[in-house]
């Protein structure tokens, strides 16, 4: 039995990493609408407009960490363009800068993680985290609609 | 005959080269119009931060935001302007200006040695601004480390390289006008036009310009594509802007964090970098005059695909 569901995630896991492989502006793109998501929240809860709640201010960390970890694999040279990327080119120009804000990227986010218990300390280190996304999208993203 | 027509001719170029050589003349601020009066220097710094001095006045590719040695290059359709040293060293930066000087080149666009700007700096913007407060700026500048190093003169071909003809640019698109608060608004609402207006020069990019590179002015405001390169520039009339509430507007300039949960990016992003620097209250009043904009139509955003 445990082999069997050994297998099965194997085979899931790969399946995703084939499905990331064949399509990762798609795959990437899905990445970004997650952090979206959760940080649309986070936003919510620090102006106040939604409740503080704890499990959801550990969720958008906890995301931000899975996020951080799988994007930067997800700029191959095959997916410079296509699929209507908002990608710069300057990411393959400059990809260990790229990787390196990815890297504090994840630190940041494992550090709110592990110190969030209110809304105080949730704002200061939601406001601190998603800096990280302003300082890459600045170089590295161009939305043209 | 032909030679009365000549004469004609000759005597309305001598007009017309006439009219342009004073209606071109690069104005300036005399010393004797400023007042003494000791400077504010807090105030000064919120002006620096207000006016996005170091976003294109920083030395590139270094942290250190007060160092304003220049040198980045600003791509536009008339060619590449490349930003000078505005640190105070006194031989490749504004070391030797006097208050005058400074005010000068603010307000009226005008070099120390009398030549015009090109307004790739935004003193269009800059013109509405409280003398004070552009005196303050300048002492606080001159606080800042002074940065050693001339930076390259601008890639500008003919003609948009001759500097006279920019009197005639200047002509057509500086009032020279101050901002003259609106005595029916609210005090948080003045506050804000004048920061978004003057200092914050937010039109400068979130407005299309006509083939003359002059604001639009019937769509200020109203977005349009990068003159500065690849992407689009928002709408951030309520065309744009509707679903943000104020606080969202000013969580916004605090954080670069959208209500839709994405974040800012491009030139923006350092935008964020200074209005992350005012106060919560300057922030609420930028964002309330925002929020008042009237909604406009841009030019045609590209479809999504």
């Amino acid at each position: 039995m445990f082999r069997t569901m050994l297998a099965v995630t194997a085979i899931a896991v790969g399946i995703t990493a084939v499905a990331a492989q064949s399509d990762p502006i798609a795959a990437r793109k899905q990445h970004m609408k997650d952090v979206g998501a959760q940080t649309k929240t986070g936003g919510g809860m620090a102006k106040g407009e939604l409740p503080y709640d704890q499990a959801k201010a550990q969720g958008i960390f906890a995301a931000y960490v899975t996020a951080g970890e799988k994007l930067p694999d997800l700029f191959p040279e095959t997916s410079k363009t296509g699929g209507d990327t908002a990608a710069l080119p300057a990411i393959w120009a400059n990809m260990a800068d790229f990787r390196a804000k990815a890297v504090k990227f994840v630190a940041d986010s494992k550090a709110a993680l592990s110190s969030v218990k209110d809304l105080d300390s949730f704002k200061a280190s939601f406001s601190g985290v998603t800096k990280n996304c302003g300082d890459c999208h600045q170089t590295y993203r161009a939305k043209k609609n | 005959m032909l030679r009365k027509l000549v004469l004609l001719a000759v005597a309305a170029a001598v007009i017309g080269l006439g009219v342009f050589w004073f209606v071109t003349i690069p104005a300036t601020v005399p010393a004797s119009a400023l007042a003494n009066r000791t400077p504010d220097l807090a105030n000064g710094k919120t002006m620096f931060y207000a006016g996005g001095c170091a976003s294109c006045h920083a030395t590139p590719n270094q942290e250190d935001k007060t160092k304003l040695g220049g040198g980045l290059g600003l791509k536009s359709p008339f060619g590449t302007f490349y930003v000078p040293n505005i640190s105070p060293d006194p031989n490749d930066g504004i070391g030797k200006w006097s208050e005058a000087d400074f005010v000068t080149a603010m307000l009226k666009g005008t070099s120390p040695d009398g030549r015009h700007y090109f307004p790739a700096f935004p003193y269009t913007s800059y013109q509405r601004m409280r003398t004070e407060d552009v005196r303050d700026l300048f002492a606080h500048i001159k606080t800042l480390p002074a940065v050693q190093g001339r930076v390259r003169d601008h890639d500008v071909p003919f003609p948009f390289n001759v500097r006279r003809s920019l009197g005639g640019w200047k002509f057509l698109f500086l009032d020279g006008k101050p901002f003259q608060p609106d005595p029916s608004k609210s005090a948080q609402w003045n506050r804000g036009a004048y920061l978004v207006n003057g200092p914050g020069h937010c039109a400068e990019c979130h407005s299309p310009r006509n083939p003359l590179g002059g604001i639009v002015t019937a769509q200020r405001f109203a977005g349009g594509p990068n003159p500065e390169g690849e992407g689009w520039v928002p709408n951030i009339t309520q065309q744009g802007l509707k679903e943000y509430s104020d606080k969202d507007i000013a969580y916004l300039l605090e954080t670069g964090n959208t209500p839709e949960g994405d974040s800012v990016g491009g030139s923006m992003a350092p935008v964020i970098h200074n209005t992350s620097q005012l106060t919560p209250e300057d922030r609420a009043a930028m964002a309330a005059y925002i929020k008042s904009l009237p909604p406009v139509e841009g030019p045609k955003r590209p479809e999504k695909k």
